[in-house]
């Protein structure tokens, strides 16, 4: 008698626990229908993604969990879901990238200059989401200050792509900097993830782990608490599985914040609402300059792939012309870093941040500065001073402002003539942990195709296009006119119902 | 443009990051190869153009002059490295 009531305690168990397992599958959405109609509490859904996140460690994807918190936000959310008011994102489970500061929670911006660091106040971007009834699985890893495209410059070290190749057992990146948000989403350790992009920071790896990100146009979205790399260029996004969860997401980080003076006083629409009809009366732009010299077939096949996609929806296609698109990326170079030297002066060892003691003042800040950052990040801080010292002003930093100048007209003159552009992401999918960290230049070309976006302020969008012929993930491109991420968001979806489900990555750790 | 030695030990120094001599020979390499191939915009002409100031075309936003936050010392101080009697604390920089 007691082994078959133990029998069915078993039972019943596994199966709760089997439910339990399969929430993580549900997209943002689907687990925000579900938690309105009281299909699984909030809880329930929360610790399906803390053992989620418990078993998936080998990938070093948190920095930080915050299991008890979320938990306890949690069983707020239940009450409040009870209760019918509910907010847009009660009781969603997210992950926050180490560059938010998150009010009493350590934030380091995978820095060892910030070991210990912890915010006495919110970043304006999280606080709107936890006041939407979001709530924190924890912080997730990235390169060190933002800088770097594979997320191997990070104190922490690598994050590992959930993506493999077929029949390989090479751990590949996940891409940079928000590595760790994207790797978040692709392994089904949290619906969401907010992330930054300066040059390409949320795209380039949603395009490396199958995953859906937009950086919003410059100023939609506060930076107010973002640890800063490049004031002018640094935009806070989502990274989400579907075009829908990441529409969902970025209604609620947007909108004017005081606090910071380049954030816009516009509305943010409701660009889930955005997400219908099809494309007809709509002009697609194909930049021919982005047609690179050598960029491989397979991502030629996905673009010629996505064109076809959008005049089936009804779109008209139409080629276009950025003349100064290969000018963006040493425009780029010179921009950020002489930015980056100016924001992270700041980090000197007095008022917060680690310090190594020395008796005079200047040891101590250099010492400190030298124990503290890693090596990309003291390359470009030295490239940035260089360009910005005495002399070399007008020759760099000047210089490249102009070209800017003429890289934004480009755009500005091609949305005379078409709605959105469309391109590939990268030129290539996830490469292998190792393989370029000798080699800075040939690194900061991952953000080729993704930097020109940067450089003009203008919203884009990657989102997965297909699998390559090893089967990793290759991302599409969209860009859009300044504030109108409502079109990307409405030929994302289109585009995304074309291709159809997106598979996600086997699970081998 | 090739930088040598010296120049980075100079840029070092503005930045305030000690570096050692092997890094040293390591970033006159690294950062000759960077500043050559910044050095393509130098085909692009741009006489005329006006560098650009803000990629938002936005009128900065004004407000009064006037306090309108503090008052919490305990937390500006609460990440410091060395603090007494309400002040971050420095190696002597007065003799």
């Amino acid at each position: 008698m007691r082994r078959a009531l133990k029998t069915v305690i078993l039972s019943s168990r596994k199966l709760w626990s089997s439910r339990l397992s399969e929430l993580i599958n549900l997209s943002l959405s689907e687990a925000r229908d579900g938690l309105g109609a009281r299909e699984f509490s909030a809880t329930e859904l929360t610790i399906a993604y803390l053992n989620r996140i418990e078993e998936a460690r080998p990938l070093n994807v948190f920095v930080c969990e915050t299991p008890e918190s979320a938990l306890r936000m949690a069983a707020k959310a239940d009450i409040r879901l009870a209760g019918g008011d509910a907010g847009a994102l009660e009781g969603i489970p997210i992950a926050v990238k180490d560059i938010f500061c998150t009010d009493g929670v350590e934030t380091t911006a995978a820095s060892r200059i910030l070991k210990g660091f912890v915010p006495q106040y919110e970043s304006t971007v999280t606080a709107n989401l936890l006041s939407a009834g979001a709530l924190m699985l924890g912080k997730v890893n990235n390169d060190e200050f933002a800088m770097g495209s594979s997320n191997e410059n990070s104190a922490f070290g690598p994050t590992i792509n959930p993506w493999r190749r077929e029949d390989d057992v090479t751990n590949l990146v996940p891409g940079g900097s928000s590595g760790g948000s994207a790797a978040a989403v692709a392994a089904l350790l949290s619906p969401a993830a907010t992330a930054t992009d300066t040059g390409g920071s949320i795209r380039q790896p949603a395009a490396f782990t199958g995953t859906v990100g937009i950086k919003p146009t410059y100023g939609r979205c506060s930076r107010w608490g973002i640890i800063a790399f490049a004031s002018s260029l640094d935009q806070a996004g989502p990274i989400t599985r579907t075009v829908r969860d990441c529409a969902i997401m970025l209604k609620e980080m947007a909108g004017h914040d005081p606090k910071d003076t380049t954030s816009v006083n516009l509305p943010v629409p409701d660009y889930e609402a955005a997400l219908r009809g099809d494309l007809s009366g709509m002009k697609v732009g194909i930049p021919t300059e982005y047609h690179l010299e050598g960029l491989p077939d397979e991502v030629d096949l996905l673009w010629k792939q996505g064109i076809d996609w959008a005049k089936t929806a009804g779109a008209e296609v139409v080629d276009v012309s950025l003349p100064h698109t290969k000018y963006a990326l040493p425009a780029y170079y010179i921009v950020a870093p002489a930015e980056a030297s100016s924001n992270l002066a700041r980090y000197d060892g007095v008022r917060y941040g680690n310090r190594v003691a020395q008796d005079d003042l200047i040891d101590m800040y250099e010492a400190t500065r030298a124990e503290g950052f890693g090596a990309e990040v003291r390359r470009r801080i030295l490239i940035g001073t260089y360009v910005l010292s005495a002399g070399y002003y007008d020759d760099y930093y000047l210089k490249a402002q102009k070209v800017r100048s003429l890289i934004l007209r480009d755009f500005t003159e091609v949305f005379n003539k078409v709605d959105v552009l469309l391109t590939p992401t990268t030129t290539n999918a996830a490469f292998e942990i190792g393989e370029k960290v000798d080699d800075p230049l040939s690194m900061y070309l991952n953000d080729i195709l993704t930097v020109p976006a940067n450089m003009a302020g203008l919203p884009s969008m990657s989102l997965p296009g297909g699998l390559n012929n090893e089967g990793l993930p290759l991302g599409l491109q969209l860009i859009g006119k300044p504030f109108d991420e409502a079109t990307i968001f409405r030929v994302a979806q289109c585009l995304e119902e074309a291709r159809g489900p997106f598979p996600h990555p086997k699970k081998w750790w | 443009m090739k930088v040598d030695e010296a120049t980075v030990r100079r840029i070092a120094r503005l930045a305030r990051i000690r570096i050692d001599d092997v890094e040293a020979g390591r970033l006159v390499g690294e950062l000759s190869s960077i500043l050559t191939w910044v050095e393509q915009l130098e085909e692009v002409n741009t006489d005329g153009v006006e560098p650009m100031t803000s990629v938002v075309n936005a009128q900065i936003k004004m407000r009064q002059d006037e306090v309108t936050d503090g008052g919490y010392l305990d937390r500006i101080l609460a990440n410091a490295p060395s603090v007494e009697d309400g002040y971050f604390i420095v190696p002597k920089v007065v003799e």
